[in-house]
């Protein structure tokens, strides 16, 4: 039977497994989506802008473990889809991007809706291609879902002209397995290195685990919590590590950072020995990196050579799957004496009982942390919970504990606001039994309100958390902080009604201005199974987000909320911004 | 330090500006780049120097070799090898400056390959550095045009 490249493209879709695709037709994919209407296996999502699409298959894909699919039409529709790509390339999501391009004849002629796709998305794809025979779909594809899902993960892009879509061949064969020269996957470190790293670690005196996202996208859970309990050493995770390690066990000293806990930076920045699992140093984690872990013997587990002594030099490295490597350490652990570390938890007790996560409440204002405690105990801390970007993403971060992976879905690395909610609506599609909540505030939640249609047409209630203080608040507290109490435009006037708003697209809002209604609203809102329903949160106009280490210092110069006062930067502080 | 890296790679369209722009990405020098087929078709050979301390000379093999069209990076300054570049060098000759240009060229074992009323086409070929020793040697406001390849390079070992 003949088949044209669209079906071939939808037929190769399926033989992945694909079940979901996000995307937004277009004149140059026309052919592509009219072979997607014969292929019952595969929901079609209509977002109602293609960065949400991206955004959507990524927080399907963070949920679920799975690759998402996008798919978008040349022009507009692959540069509206850029965000949302270079989103999940920051934080190695796997997903394969499907771009229209303009007819193989056309390329290069500045013809209508045409850019150079592969050209734009080069830097913030993990690899692109663009199909010039109808003969290499299949492959191409194939190639598409094995690298963005081996090794470290990471955003594929394929663009395909639509004369390509069009043109017909006899077969389709798609490839079992598929072997490239050119990608080979290192899955297990070097035997010596972790006999080395075995001896580091039994014989320290102060060690700390460091683990982050590597670990949630690595499937590593149970290996990091074997591993960590069986020395029962302190651990911190990053942002994008959350819940491999469950925060609420006596071994987790939260998250690190600038706005990490007390104890965890003071660990780490005391420690002899950091063992750094599927973390990659980023400078929101190490502060200022000539201060970082000064006494420290550093051993770095990850997938990614590159990642290696890129911003930290480390003494041992470890390349390999974080499973693989987990299992091989501990192997290598099982015959050593593990050096007596009660005198560590001594001290790293006496900087938890300093208590930073502690806040300060005010009579007739709703404080944003509460409302995430609130959050938490009404959802037993048993949701999937997104957030956008900002300081509400902070304190999703700090005060709402995770005790599973892949309940925490947030852009670290590029921070995009807008995220939140088409990821949600992603996370909800992977995972329909559980409860997916959205924590964003009133400047992020508004770059993708469009996206409540979406929810509406595709039935997947989410809880809209809307930590509502009327300003940019993550830019208000810097410049409260560093430039002398000048807002420059993150006031943000003439805000919509968001009840209105989420009523007008068919969903609940609710309005809560009281803290006493925290809980009674959220417990309503998460009654509602089915509904989509939107809580507007008014919440402390000038809370900010502690501790904090400012730009420019260490892990043991951090800044305790209401007790030590917030000294402007100096310039390489401001530099580093 | 000055590094010589060779890279083997895919032979498909948009593998240079895979390299190029990750060179321009993140921030890494280039001093010469060449690139040309081999005698495996579906291969190209991409030749660069760069400037460099340790650590980013490090960190730019682990990029090159994270690039999914890359199939070999080797730095060759940490390796026996041999590099050569070639260059195109137009002179103004005259009369009383021609005994002396002359000279030079033999000294550098230069090539005159054309000659005009009044230039010289010269080629050199060798190490970068004897080009640029020619190119001190001889007076500077002779200099008309410099064209050079950039190095190209091997490991002496198979």
């Amino acid at each position: 039977m003949k088949l044209n490249g669209a079906q071939i493209l939808v037929n190769s879709l399926e033989k992945e497994g694909v079940e979901h695709i996000f995307g937004y037709p277009g004149g140059a994919v026309l052919h592509i989506y009219d072979a997607l209407e014969f292929k019952d296996s595969i929901t079609h999502v209509l977002v109602r802008h293609e960065q949400a699409a991206a955004h959507a298959a990524d927080g399907y894909s963070r949920a679920s473990g799975k690759p998402g699919v996008v798919l978008v039409t040349s022009g507009p529709g692959l540069t509206n889809a850029v965000t949302g790509i270079a989103t999940a390339y920051m934080d190695s999501i796997p997903m394969v991007v499907i771009s229209g391009q303009v007819p193989s004849a056309l390329i290069g002629n500045d013809a209508f809706q045409e850019v150079d796709a592969v050209g734009i998305t080069r830097s913030c794809v993990k690899h692109n291609f663009l199909v010039k025979d109808i003969n290499k779909i299949a492959e191409t594809i194939k190639k598409a879902f094995h690298i963005a899902t081996t090794g470290r993960p990471g955003p594929v892009l394929i663009d395909i002209p639509k004369d390509i879509t069009i043109a017909e061949v006899e077969d389709f064969a798609y490839p079992d397995t598929i072997d490239m020269r050119s990608y080979q996957i290192v899955s297990d470190a070097n035997s010596n290195e972790i006999n080395k790293a075995a001896n580091i670690i039994s014989a320290a005196e102060r060690p700390i685990i460091y683990s982050g996202g590597g670990t949630v996208i690595g499937n590593a859970r149970d290996e990091l919590r074997e591993f960590t309990r069986s020395l029962g050493f302190p651990i911190t995770q990053t942002l994008m590590g959350l819940g491999a390690y469950p925060a609420t066990d006596k071994l987790s000293l939260g998250m690190l950072g600038m706005h990490g806990t007390y104890e965890a930076n003071m660990a780490m920045h005391d420690s002899d020995c950091v063992i750094a699992v599927g973390a990659r140093f980023d400078d929101r984690v190490t502060a200022n990196i000539d201060k970082f872990c000064p006494k420290a013997k550093i051993i770095h587990i990850d997938i990614d050579p590159a990642s290696i002594s890129k911003n930290v030099a480390v003494d041992i490295a470890l390349v390999g799957e974080v499973k693989s490597v987990l299992n091989d350490l501990m192997s290598a652990l099982k015959d050593k004496n593990i050096q007596d570390v009660s005198n560590w938890w001594k001290t790293i007790d006496e900087w938890r009982a300093v208590n930073s996560l502690a806040y300060q409440r005010k009579e007739g204002v709703i404080k944003p942390q509460s409302v995430i405690e609130a959050l938490y105990e009404v959802t037993g801390g048993n949701a999937i919970v997104t957030s956008d970007v900002g300081q509400h993403q902070m304190w999703a971060a700090q005060y709402y504990q995770f005790d599973e992976p892949r309940r925490w879905i947030n852009s670290g690395g590029l921070g995009t606001m807008g995220f939140g909610l088409p990821a949600a609506m992603g996370a909800k599609m992977a995972i329909p039994d559980m409860d997916v909540a959205c924590v964003t505030g009133e400047g992020s939640i508004q770059m993708m309100t469009q996206e409540l249609s979406t929810m509406l047409q595709y039935a997947t209630p989410v809880k809209v958390v809307n930590l509502n203080n009327s300003y940019l608040g993550m830019v208000r507290q810097w410049q409260e902080f560093f430039y002398e109490k000048r807002y420059a435009m993150s006031y943000m006037d003439a805000l919509p009604d968001f009840v209105k708003l989420a009523e007008s697209y068919g969903h609940v809002g609710m309005l809560v201005e009281k803290e006493s209604d925290l809980v009674p609203a959220l417990t309503e809102a998460f009654n509602m199974k089915d509904r989509t329903v939107f809580l507007d949160i008014i919440t402390d106009h000038t809370e900010n987000v502690f501790p904090m280490i400012p730009s420019g210092a260490g892990h043991n110069e951090m800044l305790l909320g209401g007790r030590d006062e917030m000294k402007s930067t100096n310039d390489e502080g401001l530099n580093l911004v | 330090m000055r590094h010589i890296i060779s890279v083997q790679l895919e032979n498909e369209s948009g593998a240079l500006s895979r390299v190029a722009g990750l060179f321009s990405a993140r921030g890494f020098n280039i001093e010469s780049l060449t690139v040309a087929p081999t005698n495996d078709s579906t291969l190209s050979r991409m030749t660069i120097v760069s400037v460099g301390d340790d650590n980013i000379i490090d960190q730019i093999v682990k990029q090159l070799n994270k690039l999914v069209d890359v199939v070999t990076v080797i730095d060759l300054t940490s390796t026996d090898h041999i590099e050569r570049e070639l260059a195109l060098i137009k002179v103004d000759v005259n009369p009383n400056t021609q005994a002396d240009m002359d000279k030079h060229i033999d000294e550098y074992a230069g090539k005159i390959i054309d000659v005009s009323e009044d230039t010289y086409t010269v080629e050199i070929a060798g190490q970068s550095r004897r080009i640029n020793d020619f190119l001190s040697a001889i007076d500077a406001s002779e200099i008309l045009e410099v064209s050079r390849t950039g190095v190209t390079g091997v490991c002496n070992k198979r």
